[in-house]
């Protein structure tokens, strides 16, 4: 093991273990206003009047008229307005917001305000929808060809659900004017995307603004995009009221209005001669919601993904985002990805059974190597480790004898499964993203007494980046870890480093930090102060990423991941007990071991959660009925006791020691894992997640028939 | 009323209907005790009451009269806690950190009651603490690792 890959005490640890840790809801209330929301109770509506009562002294109301700058929240295209405009898109849209002194008076207020809606009529499923957000197209190959001469095309659809991100602590913010200035600080994944959202919607110049990450109670790309618009929101209050105005969301507001993972719909089209697959002509369809956040890099990920890890010459994607009356969709680990991997794991699962071959035989006929053409005509660069990490999986859990075993009939009352989901994910931004738009500036200060600052914006939400920084500085400088500071970002204090999203902070700031920390080395002088800055630099062996035809490297590497699920479902109950998951992850080198085991472990439970149990549901109108932890269930410990996670090494040679993304990978798969198991306990097929127990129900009924 | 918090009687005034977790919060201004659903399901705002692990959002102040209550604040200080923090620290089991109060109450529960827990007992001892980041996996190893290292404090 690499000494850099050698757990220590995480930098955070004492803090969050004692309590004293303080996060958005723990701030001292003391001259801090209330800030409540009154949100849209219908799905589409013109918005004819709101009748605000008298209000007693000292409390106000914010809506879209007190907006300084532009009633539009900076993410990607700007549509989401801050407050609504002279219509409300779906249940949950902010129309304004009530602030006062008192907790339970602002809610009082709330309570009595009176909206006049004009109904106008929702588009509640995407099926449904002829607006059309994003609209892409690419391929390579020869695609018509490769159908006129397959031996047999295989056609199927597939669908995934909303996901909740479920993070401990739910949404907060703080806005606090001064000077002419206002600070926001909260639970938030970009400091820098707030930054300029607010800027935005004060209508200052961004010297004005100044956002301060806090303690950050687990984000899952939940806390990316949705904490701008919270953000602006009590910016603006807090710039009416003149005093300080927090807003934390209870669950409930948490659950039902912000942003989630989205829904799919896709349809594959197989060509296959001689075994193998020639072709795919592949249709995805994501549900975006009423306004667009950052569905348009969603869909790109679920696209460059769709035909998994498997070489296929001739491919054509297309794939479209549709706008819905529902509470907008946006970030979520594996962003785009978990949907569309698990339809091509499904579909080659499929197909396999289908010519009668052991469905990881066929798979691997497939799996692209080094040298061969990604789905976007770049080039996989490195080593392509999945043979060896299959072998390390079926090691583990004896998959091979077991898939032979348990796809015999079954019966009697516990029948068992097991299933393999084969996947990468492309670490950092899509395409030229970090050479175009983020173009990463991190800084190292050297005091005179020797000790180091990391200056840069990235945030620690639970997934170790104040460790894994500090690791890295420490270890070139030949510094203890005590000697080096990284405290939460302040935008007033650190460099735009880009946002902590897409598993890039460690892979793309933790090099920059490096190299800044070799520079410093190379010119440490005793008893000064010292700044050192580094940009970042695309590494040399890129294929230029053309986003128009999508041509070139999608992502500059990937981690990869072989994970293995073994079900035994009750057929009395519909009940599936989850004997054991078993994974083998690729990111490179871990710059610390425990650190990047939490983050595999948590995403690998968070997938299979998604697999299995996780699901939302809506009424007639759109509305989310479960928007609790009594009825969204998210996995307890008792639900997959035997979860093992191994950890397989291919240096990546430009990040830092060799280390690759690694946030996002273990969630990616873990569905296709866990349905490919249910099929074969049921001896059926699934075309959709969450696969639950009235699922298995289901299938049971129509068996007796 | 009165009632013992964190090993020192106090007298509260205010409204019997409170909340526990909001009176911790707001009232003794005990933030280590967390918000997280205020329905009784995520165990982030867990404290001992009585020797028994609750969810201080589920309690109503007049149900804690004369009781004795023990949040993160009054349990870090012992020797029992140091164990739990150098275990949990050994195997990076508290990430985001806001379930983790709580995950240690619950842990000084599971060993109270059963000083060399099985891994299945230490599961069900937690199953009520929901914690989205490490798939519990470290948690459940720490508090072995715990009932190992503090052999005779429990």
């Amino acid at each position: 093991m690499e000494m850099i890959s050698q757990s220590v005490t995480r930098q955070d640890h004492a803090p969050k273990m004692s309590g004293t840790a303080l996060y958005v809801a723990d701030y001292p209330l003391e001259g801090v206003l209330f800030g409540k929301l009154l949100y849209s109770s219908r799905p589409k509506a013109r918005l004819v009047q709101v009748k605000i009562p008298a209000l007693p002294d000292g409390y106000l109301v914010v809506d879209k008229n007190d907006i300084p700058g532009e009633n539009r929240v900076h993410i990607v295209q700007d549509d989401t307005p801050v407050f609504a405009r002279e219509t409300v898109e779906y249940i949950g849209e902010p129309i304004l917001m009530a602030v006062g002194p008192v907790e339970k008076e602002v809610q009082h207020i709330i309570d009595q305000i009176e909206v006049v809606y004009e109904d106008l009529p929702p588009i509640l499923s995407m099926g449904n929808s002829d607006t059309v957000f994003f609209n892409y197209e690419y391929g390579k190959g020869d695609i018509v060809k490769a159908f006129v001469e397959a031996d047999k095309v295989y056609m199927e659809e597939f669908d995934t659900g909303r996901q909740e991100q479920a993070y401990l602590e739910p949404q907060g913010m703080i806005a606090e004017p001064h000077d002419g200035r206002m600070t926001v600080h909260g639970s938030l994944q970009c400091p820098y995307y707030v930054h300029g959202a607010v800027a935005k919607a004060l209508g200052v110049e961004p010297g004005r603004v100044q956002i301060i990450q806090d303690v950050t109670g687990g984000g899952f790309g939940g806390k990316e995009a949705f904490p701008s618009i919270l953000a602006c929101q009590v910016a603006v209050a807090a710039n009416k009221a003149g005093q300080p105005v927090r807003v934390i969301f209870d669950r409930r507001e948490d659950m039902e209005f912000t942003s989630k993972r989205h829904p799919s719909h896709s349809i594959y089209k197989v060509a296959v001669k001689d075994g193998k697959v020639t072709a795919m002509d592949i249709d995805v369809m994501y549900d975006a919601g009423a306004y667009t956040t950052l569905t348009p890099v969603v869909l790109q990920r679920g696209i460059i993904c769709s035909s998994g890890v498997y070489n296929v010459e001739n491919l054509n994607v297309h794939g479209r985002a549709m706008k819905t009356n529902t509470v907008p969709n946006s970030a979520f680990r594996g962003f785009g990805a978990p949907q569309t991997f698990f339809a091509v794991e499904m579909m080659m699962d499929h197909i396999a059974k289908d010519l009668g071959l052991a469905s990881l035989e066929f798979k691997q006929k497939h799996i692209v190597r080094q040298g061969d053409k990604t789905s976007t005509s770049g080039i996989y660069h490195f080593p392509v480790p999945l043979p060896d990490m299959i072998e390390e999986v079926d090691k583990a859990c004896d998959y091979r004898s077991k898939q032979i075993e348990y796809s015999k009939p079954q019966s009697g009352r516990y029948r068992r499964g097991i299933g393999m989901g084969l996947y990468f994910h492309g670490a950092g931004f899509t395409g030229s993203g970090e050479r175009d738009f983020i173009k990463a500036v991190a800084k190292l200060h050297k005091y005179p007494d020797g000790s180091v600052e990391i200056l840069a914006a990235n945030t620690d939400m639970g997934q170790g980046i104040k460790t894994t920084f500090t690791k890295i500085v420490g270890q070139e400088l030949g510094l203890p870890l005590d000697r080096i500071i990284f405290s939460n970002p302040d935008t007033d204090r650190v460099p735009d480093s880009g946002p902590t999203v897409a598993s890039r902070s460690l892979m793309i700031v933790g090099e920059l930090l490096r190299r800044a920390s070799i520079n410093l080395r190379a010119n440490w002088i005793d008893g000064e102060n010292q700044i050192i800055e580094e940009h970042f630099k695309e590494p040399d062996f890129i294929v230029p990423f053309h986003i128009e035809s999508f041509e070139g490297d999608a992502y500059p590497t990937y981690a990869w991941a072989v994970a293995a699920i073994e079900v035994e479902v009750d057929t009395l109950t519909g009940l599936t007990d989850i004997l054991g998951a078993f994974g083998s992850f690729d990111v490179g080198t871990p710059i610390d071991t425990n650190v990047v085991l939490g983050q595999m472990q948590g995403g690998f439970l968070q997938g299979i959660g998604y697999a299995s149990i996780e699901q939302i549901g809506a009424d007639a109108n759109g509305r989310i009925r479960n928007n609790s932890f009594t009825d969204y269930i998210i996995p307890t410990a008792m639900d997959v006791p035997n979860m093992v996670t191994m950890l397989h090494v291919e240096k990546y040679p430009d990040g830092p020691y060799g280390a690759k993304g690694a946030g996002e990978l273990a969630l990616v798969g873990a569905p296709a894992a866990y349905a490919e198991a249910m099929e074969m306990a049921l001896g059926t097929k699934f075309n959709h997640i969450p696969v639950t127990a009235e699922d298995a129900m289901k299938s049971l009924e129509v068996a007796k028939l | 009323m009165k009632f013992i918090l964190n090993g020192t009687e106090v007298t509260y005034t205010g409204a019997l209907n409170a909340s526990l977790l909001d009176v911790l919060r707001d009232e003794y201004r005990l933030t280590g005790v967390k918000c997280g659903c205020k329905e009784g399901e995520c165990g982030a705002c867990s404290v001992i009451m009585d020797d028994r692990l609750v969810n201080s959002c589920m309690i109503a102040m007049g149900q804690a009269a004369d009781s004795t209550i023990i949040s993160i604040e009054g349990y870090r200080d012992t020797d029992r806690y140091a164990v739990l923090d150098r275990a949990y620290a050994s195997v990076g089991a508290a990430q985001c950190g806001f379930c983790i109060p709580g995950m240690i109450l619950a842990s000084e529960c599971i060993l109270a009651k059963t000083p060399h827990p099985s891994e299945e007992q230490i599961r069900e001892g937690i199953s009520g603490n929901l914690c989205r980041c490490t798939g519990y996996n470290a948690i459940v190893t720490a508090v072995s690792i715990a009932a190992k290292e503090g052999e005779g404090l429990w």
